[in-house]
Formats: structure tokens, sequence, C-alpha cells
């Protein structure tokens, strides 16, 4: 017992730091984020006082933010078509990433080493140069300012980060699998479908997870690349802090956005479990 | 007609020659097996059986069809591989499923043939469990129900039971014997452990560098090796330097270099002058006081050297005239008794005129 005692605290003592910077730097600004949302606007940018200091002043809290959320259809019509958007990118980089990580997979050891390192060079440069270079290429076609452009250069941004968590899942399999796959009668799509990919899940979902959820925040891409039509609630938030400076109204679709992204994690979870679990 | 014939196979890796030049045929019903040192090419030979490997020259007939340039999923082979390559996503009966699926049945007669595999070996209660969920034995049995299910013609077992503890082992033999009689299909078994050989087999084909040596029942394997390497592989064999003196319809006379002359069953190509080995097994040589009345045609007197207590036996190393060693077993059938003869003891070792068996070089 006294063994399991010292065990434990040493272990918390190891997990405390972690923690801590998490409720700190994490939780803490969360919790700020959703009380700055329930506030009004000051004069000139941040949050007014909670207790009125001059007469007619707005002070204390407000559901006022929420109502204006819902009283206008433009809301919720940017929020649907940026999981849109979101969605499509995260497909487009399953269906690029998927064959390539099969095939870095699949290669012999050195090569191996070189692709995944050819996969994370991008990272190398900064991510406005390689946005603004998407300018200089799609200009000729006539996309520029289109949603194709701003589609293209999620896609191009967010690749490695479905290929990666795809790669480091297929690596692992054992190759005698899909032996013993084809040994009792299986074609070559029956071995890929009910055996590779299926085994694969837990990459298919950590890499879209990957994707879907920053691509929800962007403001950068559809701002350089987009027209005016091209916003997403990034753009939105973006603009509500430094733009409008409704801190506020900002806030309060930032926790919008919080909720949504957990309700799609939840059902996704669901999901997967109602699926056949164990994948 | 044979259900499997393996017609003058060769398969290279390079400069190599893993499988040379091998003829096998092997009978509907039979338990067959591929024994032989690690490297030999037995595993490969299951490979092409298979289909996940291509012989460079040769043929492969089943049911006199060749079958050479069949892909594995087409032929009505099935293997159990030696780490089993059980699918880790999926249930022991989805795994068990998986071939009748592939082949497109009924999920009515799936569900049915399903329950009757995993009854045939047992594991009826751990349908529902995933391989991760059950032990080493258990995992084995699911990967031959997983293969049986699907009635193949023909079963290839590669080393399945490499990976079991001694005692586990042993008993997964005895389940396998009575399987393969229950389920009537053909096994073709590949191991490199000569006690699981003659233990399974029908038949044992013994390989070594890429070449027959040897095809046999297990009795007469152990009985009447043909060669030099069947005979030191399969089981424990006093090997002894030989000189045929001698022919006549039923024996050999040969000349044992340094200890002399002694009567050996006759071999069928033996030739007077002809050198080679004379193969005893320890058990077939009887150990006595050197005192003690004899009445067998080939015996010496020698000088226990060491002695080797395992408990049933105990094998004793004799040294003989000129410096020859002979091994020699002895059952300790006497209660309490660990050795009947000590080191530095004189002993008289003798065995019959017609046991042993002279090996041409």
């Amino acid at each position: 017992m006294a063994r399991t005692n010292t065990e434990r605290a040493r272990q918390s003592l190891v997990a405390a730091p972690p923690l801590v910077f998490l409720v700190v730097f994490f939780l803490a600004p969360a919790i700020i984020m959703a009380l700055a949302s329930l506030r009004y606007p000051g004069e000139f940018g941040a949050l007014a006082p909670l207790v009125a200091t001059k007469p007619g002043e707005e002070a204390g809290l407000t559901a006022e933010n929420y109502r204006l959320f819902f009283s206008d259809s433009i809301y919720l019509e940017i929020f649907v078509k940026s999981f849109g958007i979101a969605a499509l990118t995260t497909l487009l980089c399953l269906a690029g990433a998927y064959p390539l990580a099969l095939l870095m997979a699949r290669s012999a050891k050195r090569r191996r080493d070189l692709m995944v390192l050819l996969c994370v060079l991008p990272f190398a440069s900064n991510f406005l140069v390689r946005v603004y270079a998407w300018m200089i290429m799609l200009g000729p076609f006539e996309l520029l300012f289109t949603p194709i452009a701003v589609i293209c250069a999620l896609v191009y941004v967010h690749l490695p980060f479905m290929v990666l968590p795809l790669y480091t899942n297929l690596e692992r399999h054992d190759p005698l699998l899909l032996d013993a796959a084809q040994d009792l009668g299986a074609n070559a799509w029956q071995c890929f479908w009910r055996v590779t990919f299926r085994l694969s899940l837990p990459g298919v979902f950590a890499g879209s997870a990957l994707v879907f959820i920053p691509v929800l925040g962007v403001f950068a891409i559809p701002e350089i690349l987009g027209g005016i039509g091209d916003w997403l609630v990034g753009n939105m938030i973006k603009e509500a802090f430094l733009g409008v400076r409704d801190w506020p109204f900002g806030s309060m679709l930032s926790i919008m956005l919080t909720l949504c992204v957990l309700a799609i994690a939840w059902v996704t979870a669901r999901l997967a479990r109602l699926g056949g679990g164990r994948a | 007609m044979a259900l499997l014939e393996l017609r003058n196979i060769t398969r290279r890796f390079g400069e190599l020659r893993a499988v040379d030049d091998v003829n096998i045929a092997i009978e509907a019903g039979e338990f067959f097996t591929l024994l032989g040192p690690s490297g030999c090419g037995k595993t490969t030979l299951l490979r092409m059986i298979a289909g996940f490997d291509r012989p460079d020259a040769g043929s492969i007939l089943l049911d006199g069809r060749d079958i050479g340039e069949m892909p594995p999923e087409k032929r009505p082979v099935h293997t159990v591989f030696q780490s089993y390559a059980l699918f880790p996503h999926m249930t022991v009966a989805q795994n068990v499923a998986f071939p009748l699926r592939m082949a497109g049945k009924p999920a009515v007669e799936i569900a049915t043939r399903v329950a009757e595999a995993l009854e045939q070996v047992h594991l009826e209660e751990l349908a529902q469990r995933y391989p991760d969920e059950v032990s080493g034995g258990q995992k084995q049995r699911v990967a031959l129900a997983r293969a049986l299910v699907n009635r193949p013609r023909m079963l290839l077992l590669d080393e399945p039971l490499g990976a079991l503890d001694a005692k586990l082992r042993e008993r997964m033999q005895i389940e396998l014997i009575a399987l393969q009689r229950e389920v009537g299909i053909t096994f073709v078994f590949v191991t490199h452990s000569q006690p699981e050989a003659l233990a399974l087999s029908h038949r044992i084909a013994v390989m070594n560098d890429g070449r027959i040596e040897q095809i046999d029942t297990p009795s007469r394997l152990y009985g009447f090796p043909r060669n030099r390497f069947v005979a030191d592989f399969i089981g424990n064999c006093n090997l002894l330097g030989a000189t045929v003196v001698e022919t006549t319809a039923h024996e050999l006379t040969l000349d044992l270099r340094s200890l002399g002359r002694v009567v050996a069953p006759a071999a069928g190509n033996a030739r007077v002058g002809q050198q080679g080995a004379f193969a005893l097994r320890p058990e077939q040589v009887r150990i006595t006081p050197a005192a003690a009345a004899h009445e067998l045609r080939n015996h010496f007197v020698g000088k226990v050297h060491d002695l080797l207590y395992v408990g049933d036996v105990t094998t004793y190393v004799v040294e003989l005239p000129g410096g020859l060693r002979l091994e020699a077993l002895l059952a300790n059938s006497a209660p309490g008794r660990a050795r009947v003869f000590e080191i530095g003891e004189t002993v008289r070792v003798a065995w019959r005129h017609d046991a042993g068996s002279f090996l041409p070089e």
C-alpha cells in the first residue's frame, strides 16, 4: 500500500507542471472568454466595466451577444459554410494523403525517412510566404479570390497534418495480415478495405481532427486568396476583435465555435463506438 | 492420382538455390511434414504451394491441374501462420467468418459454419473476444478454425506450434492429430523439430540445402535413414566410419576401423570395398557388466567415459579400444536408481546383427 502511495505521489509530481500549465493557460482563458462573451463592449474596445461608473452606461452581464447571433441568419450561414469548407478540406486531404502515406509505409526503410523529411520540409518556410506563393501560382488561371483558391491553399497547408498520423499508423501494420487475408480468399480491394483501412481508422480520425479543427479557425487564407464572399468563422472573429473592436461579440463567436467542435467530437466518438468499436 | 504434386520445383534467390529440383507427391487425407533445419527451403516451398512465391522452374499440380499461375486468393489452400496473423480488429467469430465472407456465402450459412468451426476447436465461449484477449494456445486454435472453416482442399501449417511453451505444444500436437482425423483435410506441416514431425506425420520429407534427402514414414525414416544427414538429424545416432568387407543376401560384414568387424543388415547397393558410415541408435546398444554372459554377435568391451541422466533414461558414453566412443541408452526402470554403471567402470556393449544400417558415402 505504502509503495503504491509513493508511486502515486511521484506520478502526480511528474504530472503536476503540465497540469498547472494547462489550467493557467488554457482553462483560465477559456473561462475569461466565456465571461467576456456575457459582457458589454467598452467604448474604445476591450470590455465595459461590471458596475456602471457613469449614468446611462451599459454595465454588468448580458445575453445580448447570443441573442444577436441567433437573430440574424448570416452568422449561422457563415458557421455552416465554415464547417462545410472544413469538411471538404478534410476529405480532400484524406483522399490525397492516404495513397501517399500508404506508399511511404510500404517503401524501404531508407526511402521512408527521406519521404517523411520531404513532407515536413514546407514548414521550414513561413506560412504567409507559402500562401502568397499560391497567389502567384493561381493568378494566371484567373482563380484568385475564388473559393477554389481558398480550398487549394487550405488543402496544401494542412496536408502534412493528415499524412503524418496516417503514416505512423500504417507503418505499424503487420504485413503478414495481408498475406493471411489474401490466403483466405480476399482480393486486393478486400485486403485493403477489410484489413488495411479498418486498422488505419485511428490514424484517419487523428488526421481528420488535426485538419478539421484548425481549418475552422483560419482567417489568413480566405483573407489573402478569397473574395469577400469567402469569409469563414475565423475572419468574423478576427474582425470582431481587431476590426470593430467588439470583444464580447468576438468572444461569443469563439465560444459558439468551441461548442460546435465539442459537439462534433462527441458525435464522432459515439459513431466510432457504434460502428464496431475497436479499430 | 496424388492430391498435390510438386514436379522439379526450383527456386533461386540470386546465387542461392533455396529449393533445388524438388519432387513430392502428397496423397489426399495425408498429414505430410516438411522437416529440416532453418534455411533448408521448407518455408519457401510452403509459400510456393500457398501462392505467395513462384517457382523459377517446375510445376505445382493440385488435383492434376497446374496452379502455378493461380493467385493465392484463388487457391483452395489455406495457411496457418507461425504468428497466427489474426485480424486484431475483428472478434474471434469475425476472424473465423472472414474466409466465408470472402467466398460470398449467405449470412445464415456463415453463422452456422462459424459456430461449428469454433466448436471443433473448443472456443465457443470466446467467440465475442478480440485476439488480444485470448491466450497463445487459444489464438492458435482460432487460426486453425479460420483456416479450416471454408473446407480447403489442403491446409498448410508453417511452424504453428513454434510460439507455444513445451507442455502446451504437446497438448496441441495431440489436438492437431485428432482434428486432422476429424476433418479429413490434407495437412502440410512445416517444422524444424524432429520429435514434432515424428509424432504428427503420416509421412515426412526431410530437407537440407533446398533438396529432399528422404521421404518416408516416421518409423522407416528413424529405422532406415538413407544417408548420414537423415540419420544424424532424426533422433540421436552413433555414426561410425565403416568399410564393406563382405556381402551376402541378408548381411553385410563391415570393418569399423580401429574396432574390428561387425555384422549389419544388408543394404541394397553396398559393394565390397565401399566406404561409408555405420549408423546405430543408442537404444539399440545393450550395455551389460563386462563379465555377464552374452549371446549377441556384435559385442565389445569398453569403459564408461561419461553419462547423462535425464530422468527416464540415462545415456552412457562408452569408450572402446582405439578411442572410439559409442552412446548407449538404458531405461532407468528400477525405482530410485539414477544409474546402473559408474564412470570408469568396465562394461560390455552389444547389439543385434540386424540392428543399425550402413550408409554409403
